[in-house]
Order: C-alpha cells, then structure tokens, then sequence
C-alpha cells in the first residue's frame, strides 16, 4: 500500500554526534600502546606539516559519527554524559542542546532499539567483526512533531545496501582495505575543545548478531547490517553520482579494493506501466537483487493475478519460475541472462536490467528454455 | 501620448528589452504594447512546459525563434520523481514545424528527449543553429547524429549531465565536411568513443569555434591536436588528462596550452594524472571558470599548487578528493585505533578546508563556488567543514553564489560568512548528514541561516539543511523578500515553519520541501499564493488526500498532482491518508494530458 508506506517508514534514526565531556573507555582492540603511540606521531606530524586555519591545532570532532554521507542516519553514536562503566547502551540517554536545558519537544532519546527495523550501517572496525565488536546500533526517536530523520526508504528494498564494506573486508587484518571503511568500531564522539580525545563504546557481540537478523529480506550470512540509505539525499545529480562512482571505483581498483558509489541502473518488466532504478552496490549476490526486484514489482504480478487468490508460492513461482526471466543490458548492447558471470563483472558491465516473460527469453539461454518447458 | 508612437518605434525599443521577464511586464502595459511585444518577441522562455501548451505560445508569440522549456521538477535531479513522470518535448518540436516556426534555438532542461524528436528537429528548422540539453534523457547518439547531419548551419551542440545511450554509431562523423559554422560543441557528458580523427578534422574546419568540451575517451594526444589547430578557444574541457607526464606528447600540449592565450573556462579533467596537470599552468593565469568537480582522485595538494596559479577565477566548482586509504595505516601495520583515526580525519578535513585556504588567498575576484562531497558512499568521508566556508567568505568578498557540501557546520560560521559576504543571490548549503545540530553548540542552526537572510538583502535562492526549527523559517518569512527559490528538507517542527515562509516570501516562484513536517493547515492557509509561484513540491509530509483535494476543487487553474508510486495503483485511498508525493503548479491549460497512470491530477 503506498499510504501504508508510512507505516512501514521507519521512525527516525537520529544519530546525533554530541560533544561528551571526559569519557574514557578502553580502547579497541587492544592495540592501545600502539595506536596511541601512532596518535602522537600524527599528531605531531599533523601539526608539523598543516597549518590549521586558527592556528590553534587541530578541533577535535565527531567524525566517525558523521562519516557516511549517504547513510542519513549516519550512526554517530551519541554518548552519554555519564560516565559508563558498563557497556550497556541501553542506559544511554542525550538530548539536545547544552547541558541542563532541556527542550521537552524536541528531546532525544537515544536507546538501543532492539526491536528497530532499520537497516543500520555498521561502522566497520579495521579488523573484521568476527573479533566480536561491532558498532553500535544506536538511534534516537523524535519525539513530537518533529520529523527526525526518516528512512524514506518507500517500504522497497531498493535502498537498503549490504554493506559494501564487508565486500571490501576480506577480513584479512593485513590489507589496507579503506576506502571509505573508516569504519570505527563504536562511536566517536569528541568534545570540542576539550583535550579529551575519542570515546568509545563497544556493543557486544550479541547486538551485531541482532542488528543482521534484523535486515529486512536479507538472507544471505554475509550480509551485514547496510547503511540505510535515503533516497535522493545528499541531494546530488544522479548524473554526477554515478561518474563518481565510476571514477571512483576505477581508482579503487587499483588498489585492489571494489570502490564505493551507487550504480543506477533501471529496472524494465514487460507489462508494467513504469520503469523502476536499483543501486546496483547496494546487493552483493545475485540473490539479493532478486529477491529485492521480486518485491520492488510484485505489485504488478498481484495487480495481474489478484483474482486468483495468489498463494505465496505461487507468486513466487511467477518471478523465479518459468514465467519471468531477469535479463541485463552489457556494455556491447547485448542482452543477456542475469547469473551467468561472478557478481562483481556483473555489476560492472551491466547498464539496465529487464524483467522479460520466460516466453521471451527463449532466445537468450539454455535455461530459459528450460523453464518454459517445465510450464507445459 | 504613448500611442502616438508607430509601432516600428515601439519595435525598436522593445528590442533593448531582452529579459523575458522585462518583456512580459511590457506586454502587460496596454493592449497595444501587447500586440507589438508579442510579434516582436523572438525568445521564449517557459519555465515550466505543464504551464501553457505549444498552440497558444505559437499562437501567441508567431516569430519565436528561440525557445527554452524546463520540464521535470528540481527534485527529479535526485530521483524523487519516477521515470516516465512526463515533460517530453516531442509535442513542441512537432507544434512548432507544423506551424512553420522559424526555429533556431531550442534550451532544455530536465525533459524528455527522443531520437524522434531530435530527427524531426532536425529535419523541421532549416536555420536551426542551437541545441542546448541539460539533464535530460531520453536519447542516444543516433538522434545527435540526425541533428549533425542535418543541421547545416548548427553552431552550437550543448550537452550538460545527460543520459544519452551510446549507440556506437559514429555520430561526430556525421557533421559533413561543410559543416564549419559550429561555435560550440559539448558532448562531455556522452560515454563512447568518438572518431578522433573526424574529431580533428572537424575542429581544423571550424574557425569560430569557441568552445569545445571533450568527452573522457578522448585521450591526451588528440587533446593536444586539437589545440594546436584551436589556439582560439574560449572554453576547453578536456577528456581524459592521462599520459606519461615525461613524453614527449605532453610536453608538445604545454607547448599548445601556451598558445592558448583566449582560454578563460576550464573544465573536464574527467580521468587525470595529476602529474600532467603542469601542462595547464600556462592557461591558469587568465583562467576565470574552472570545473574540477569530475576530476578523480587529484588530491588535494595538487589541486592546490593548480589553484594557486589561477588568480583571477571568478567562478570555481571542486571536490576535495583525499584517498582515505593511504592514511589508515599510516604508522604500523595495524589498523588505526578510533582515536589514531579521528585524528586522520581531522587532518584531512583540515586538508579540504585547507584547500579552500588556498583559494580564498588566491581567488579574489571568486563569485560562485561550488564544493562538492569527495567521496560520496565512504565512511570516513573527510571533506570540508565549516572552516572552509569561513575561511572562503573572509577571503573572497565578491562571492555572490554558493553550493557547499559540508560535514558540519555552525552557526557561528554562517552569521560570520553573512557579515562578510552581504552579496549572495545564491546560497545553498547541504550537511551531509541532513539534521545536524551546530557542531559546536549542539542547537539548531537557526540563527546561522536567519544570519544569512537578514545580511544578504538580494538573496534569490535558498537550500537550507542542518537541524532546524520553525525559528529559521521565521527568519526566511521575514527578511527574505527577494527570495524566489528555497528548498527544504528535513526541517521544522510544525505547520508554522511553511506558514512563515508563504506569508513572507513575496517573490516566492518555487518551493520544495521532502520529508518535513508540514500539512494540511500550512498547505490550505493561503491557496491563492500557489498562483504566484511557479511550483510546489512537498514530499514526505504531513499532507493529506484531502487536502489536496480541497486545494485542487477551490484553484482550478493550478494542476495538483499526486505521485502514487505504491502497490494499489487502482484502488482510491482515503481522505486521510498522507500523500507521499504532491507537485503542484499553475498551469491555463488545465491537466495535462500525457501524466502516466501513477500519476494523478486531482
């Protein structure tokens, strides 16, 4: 239902980055001597080498709490103005504004929503999360009338990615896997001008596993948590976003690293009366966009059927049986069967997918054919 | 007394009236000047192609020669609105050569465009000299082909941030060899190859040619070709910037770049080796417009030590690319702790900012600036922060125009930039995270912006984004009289915020707002305002069904339409369910005739 589209929007992951005083914890991974070690040669270095504007060295900031662009709810995790001695995050409360003053509209309550349907984004440690750390998922809920920051994600999957950091994460703790995968385990949250570096916060393990079993439609294990995405927003040309994703990834490439960016491609099935786009970054395997184009038109099988009484499987039968066939566009303008090639050379050389009836498709492979028997 | 003037006086003065805006205020004079305004009139310009239909601007304006349609709203730039919404130019280009339109020069923007409707124009316009398509789609490189072939006396080929399918064909070489009245040509934006020979060829045959915009896979050696034979080019794009920066091919493209003496707008750079960059120097010095903002991977000390020649820039589009990679194993072998790594991100923020540094000491004729976001999906996206913006408002007081992507901002920051540049006509801000708090204070960022409105008296159009409350749109009511255009998203507290703003902003022409809580109260409050303004879009909002029905019923000249992108596209839904997405537009034609079926016209 698309009025139901609101229902299914989910409540606002406010993640705010909020400058906490004095928050020690103990830092990850335990390579705590070394990396603060590396901290001071930075820094030093830093301030060796970049004249600050003001001169005053360098701000301390929440980066990592703002460091997904297009996750809108970038999962700055805020923390709280206690001191924690415990991990427990569900006692984690912030609201806005300076200390003391409190605006009861707009107050935020910042829990660990273990029931939230979000797709949160992981931030990502360096070394891969099986060591158990993974961040938090922490989000806030607006109260009022305010409009926090809703997922509008439109009920599709479309928005929702895996999370490309885990492609990028062979898990191999040797490999400078970056890009973009600044991922922090846990949050950072930095006061100004206080001397107080970061804070963070470790989630238990247990909560990552929570966060993945919460994905939506996700099937596959190696589908972490995805950053959610919001649609048209940061509000840049598609034009433009897709020729930094090109660009982007090329350069990535290089360094032996798949590259961030969406790649839009649209989406075409016989019969229905308008074109759809997907990111294709946002799936991993050819099972995730499947299942994501199979509920992106389900609509239009319904719409077709709906006097029947569809059963389930039925429906299903409809989109992975006989009758349906995903085909993609290639680079030359040929028409090919989705499936055929590893998903990475897929994505790169696929510019438009399309939906054709198994009749169609008889040309295009064994397969096809096949199936189209199985319906007689 | 007036009308003791013959009509050919009145002619001739109304030829100094070139803004369509100044000739339509003319035309509202009296029904002679009407008369004589609307025969003379040779440009067009349409700003919304839903508002009139192509008979009755023929009908009106028999001599048009030149005219420009925009189409989808804004906020289809950003996939908001579902392809095959609308906007399609076929109607006006067949309109108009059934007509026997004289046309000359056709400016899109944001429309469909078919390969149908590129042959018919082609074969329509004998004098047809002008093509300018921005952001549109819709066609392929047969249609280009068609408008090369046909067009005999074409100047100008303008393609902006289209999506234009490549079919391979060699449509470049279809410009026949009398072809050699082009002045611009811009195809930067199309994927294939093109002959780089016919390239050459028709480059060496146009004398006039003033601006030329390569697309990426034309390479370096033809680059430098193509200038030698070029030394007169106003405006260069180039295509890829990639070669060994010791051969001999680059050496030979510094030496044309020197002859270039004419060159003031640089763009392109679309696939760079930073260590070719050299090669531009010698043009950098008169440069007044430079585009890098498609440039890859040219970090940003290289930029800079470019940015530095180009003292007299006035115009400068740039993203600040910093390759995270190389900084998150800065020391060790072992990833970076969370502290090791908001030091780095605050060094390279400091390099963006820095890189804005740089220009705000070189830059000082600078007027538009457009910041982009390097790196959109990353996580670690350092980019610019507020500093920047401050550092860039102190250093370049002209600057008139603003679009700046930034990790934060502050409202300290923004009432400092509204003290130092009072000028702005253009100031759009985008937070990458949309409801940011003041990185400092953790409070809306209210006052910064109310800051902005209040100094800059000519301000025309507003983006404004951050945390924000009704207070800003309080602000925008009240002290934003010039405004035209402002977009909204995820900003306000309650009907009162949108209500500020259609009570205040006279010269209003067209609001978007997505995802903010604004509804029916603010929506029906003042339904006569909507025929002042040219649109409004108001997506994920608190609007009803209802309402916009009762909106539609009491303005029947405005189209309201509802975007219905769910799964009941047949059944009828209740007054009271909340409209996902409603356009609305003043229109004296009525419904439009080719809205597909999920759209709606209540």
């Amino acid at each position: 239902m698309s009025w139901d589209c609101r229902g299914m929007r989910f409540e606002a992951e406010f993640i705010q980055n909020c400058p906490i005083p004095n928050l020690m914890s103990p830092p990850l991974l335990g390579v705590k001597g070394q990396s603060q070690c590396n901290v001071s040669l930075m820094a030093s270095s830093a301030s060796a080498d970049c004249a600050t504007p003001n001169g005053s060295g360098l701000k301390e900031r929440n980066y990592l709490g703002l460091s997904d662009c297009s996750s809108v709810d970038s999962s700055a995790v805020s923390v709280p103005e206690e001191t924690k001695s415990n991990l427990n995050l569900k006692a984690t409360e912030l609201t806005l504004g300076l200390p003391g003053s409190q605006s009861p509209e707009r107050e935020l309550d910042f829990t660990l929503q273990s029931s939230s349907k979000l797709d949160e984004k992981q931030l990502f440690p360096l070394i891969p999360s099986k060591d158990g750390i993974c961040s938090l998922t922490q989000k806030a809920v607006v109260s009022g009338n305010k409009r926090g920051f809703a997922d509008t994600v439109n009920g599709f999957s479309e928005s929702k990615s895996t999370n490309w950091m885990f492609n990028a994460a062979g898990c191999d703790s040797g490999q400078p896997k970056l890009a973009g995968n600044a991922g922090i385990n846990g949050m950072l949250s930095n006061r100004p001008s206080g001397a107080q570096p970061s804070v963070k916060t470790e989630v238990p393990a247990k909560t990552s596993k929570e966060c993945n079993n919460k994905m939506n439609g996700s099937n596959t294990n190696s589908s972490p948590a995805a950053k959610a995405q919001v649609v048209g927003w940061p509000p840049i040309r598609s034009f433009r976003k897709n020729s930094l994703a090109t660009t982007s990834k090329n350069n990535d490439e290089v360094d032996g690293k798949p590259g961030p960016g969406a790649l839009f491609v649209k989406v075409s099935m016989d019969g229905a009366p308008y074109l759809r786009k997907v990111d294709l970054r946002t799936y991993s395997t050819y099972q995730e966009l499947s299942s994501a184009l199979e509920k992106m038109f389900s609509c239009f099988t319904l719409g077709a059927q709906r006097r029947e009484m569809l059963s389930e499987s039925k429906l299903r039968d409809l989109l992975h049986g006989s009758e349906y066939v995903l085909t993609y566009e290639d680079k030359d303008g040929d028409w090919m069967l989705v499936g055929d090639v590893p998903w990475e050379m897929f994505i790169s050389s696929c510019k438009r997918l399309k939906i054709m009836k198994g009749s169609d498709a008889i040309g295009l492979a064994p397969r096809a054919v096949e199936k189209s028997k199985n319906q007689y | 007394m007036l009308n003791y003037f013959p009509e050919e006086v009145l002619e001739h003065v109304f030829d100094f009236v070139t803004s369509h805006r100044d000739r339509n205020a003319v035309s509202l004079v009296c029904k002679s000047w009407y008369s004589v305004e609307r025969f003379s009139r040779e440009k067009v310009f349409i700003g919304n192609c839903y508002a009139v239909n192509p008979e009755r601007v023929i009908a009106r304006f028999p001599r048009v020669r030149s005219l420009t349609l925009k189409g989808k709203p804004h906020f289809a730039d950003f996939n908001l609105v579902p392809p095959d919404w609308g906007g399609y130019v076929y109607p006006w280009i067949e309109a108009m050569a059934k007509h026997g339109i004289n046309l000359e020069e056709l400016r899109l923007k944001r429309m469909v465009v078919s390969d149908e409707s590129l042959e018919l124009l082609a074969k329509s316009f004998p004098n047809f000299k002008s093509l300018v398509l921005v952001s549109c789609e819709g066609f392929t490189t047969d249609g280009l082909a068609a408008i090369a072939s046909n067009c005999r006396f074409l100047r100008e080929l303008d393609l902006q941030e289209n999506e234009v399918d490549d079919r391979k064909g060699q449509w470049l070489s279809c410009f026949p060899d009398s072809c050699t009245s082009l002045i611009s040509l811009n195809f930067a934006c199309l994927k294939g190859e093109v002959n780089a020979a016919a390239l050459e060829r028709l480059v060496a045959r146009c004398p006039n040619l003033r601006s030329l915009r390569l697309n990426h896979a034309v390479p370096l050696d033809t680059l430098q070709k193509i200038l030698t034979q070029a030394p007169q080019l106003n405006d260069l794009g180039t295509g890829s910037f990639v070669h060994d920066p010791d051969s001999e091919t680059c050496g030979k493209l510094k030496n044309a770049m020197k002859k270039c003496k004419s060159i003031r707008s640089l763009s392109g750079f679309l696939d760079v080796n930073a260590r070719c960059l050299p090669a531009v120097y010698p043009i950098c010095t008169n440069l007044t417009s430079l585009n890098l903002s498609y440039a890859p991977g040219i970090y940003s000390n290289d930029l800079i030590k470019l940015i530095c020649h180009c003292k007299k820039l006035e115009r400068l589009w740039v993203c600040f690319f910093i390759k995270l990679i190389h900084y998150t194993y800065f020391f060790s072998g072992v990833p970076l702790s969370n502290q090791g790594l908001n030091w780095i991100m605050q060094i390279l923020d400091t390099i963006g900012d820095k890189g804005l540094g740089a220009v705000a000491s070189t830059c000082k004729e600078l007027q538009e600036l457009r910041v982009f976001p390097s790196d959109l999906y990353g996580v670690g996206n350092a980019g610019v922060t507020e500093e920047g913006l401050v550092a860039i408002s102190a250093g370049c007081p002209k600057l008139n125009s603003i679009l700046y992507f930034c990790q934060q901002m502050t409202n300290a920051a923004l009432i400092t930039v509204a003290k130092n540049c009072p000028n702005f006509i253009r100031f759009r801000l985008c937070t990458l995270n949309p409801t940011i708090p003041d990185a400092v204070t953790n409070l809306p960022l209210d006052e910064g912006f109310g800051a902005i409105v209040q100094s800059c008296k000519g301000l025309k159009r507003l983006s404004v984004s951050g945390l924000l409350t009704d207070q800003v749109f309080l602000y925008i009511g009240m002290y934003a009289e010039q405004l035209e255009m402002l977009s909204i998203a995820f900003a306000g507290d309650s009907d009162k915020g949108m209500l500020y703003v259609l009570n205040g902003c006279k010269k209003l022409k067209k609001l978007e707002i997505r995802d903010s809580p604004f509804g029916n109260v603010a929506l029906l409050a003042d339904v006569g305002k909507y025929e002042t303004m040219r649109s409004l879009w108001m997506s994920s909002c608190e609007v009803t069904f209802g309402a916009c029905k009762t909106l539609a019923e009491k303005m029947p000249r405005l189209n309201v339409e509802i975007i219905n992108e769910g799964e009941e596209i047949e059944a009828s839904p209740d007054d009271r369910h909340r409209v996902e997405k409603m356009y609305l537009y003043r229109t004296l034609v009525g419904p439009r005739r080719d809205a597909p079926d999920f759209v709606w016209t209540l």
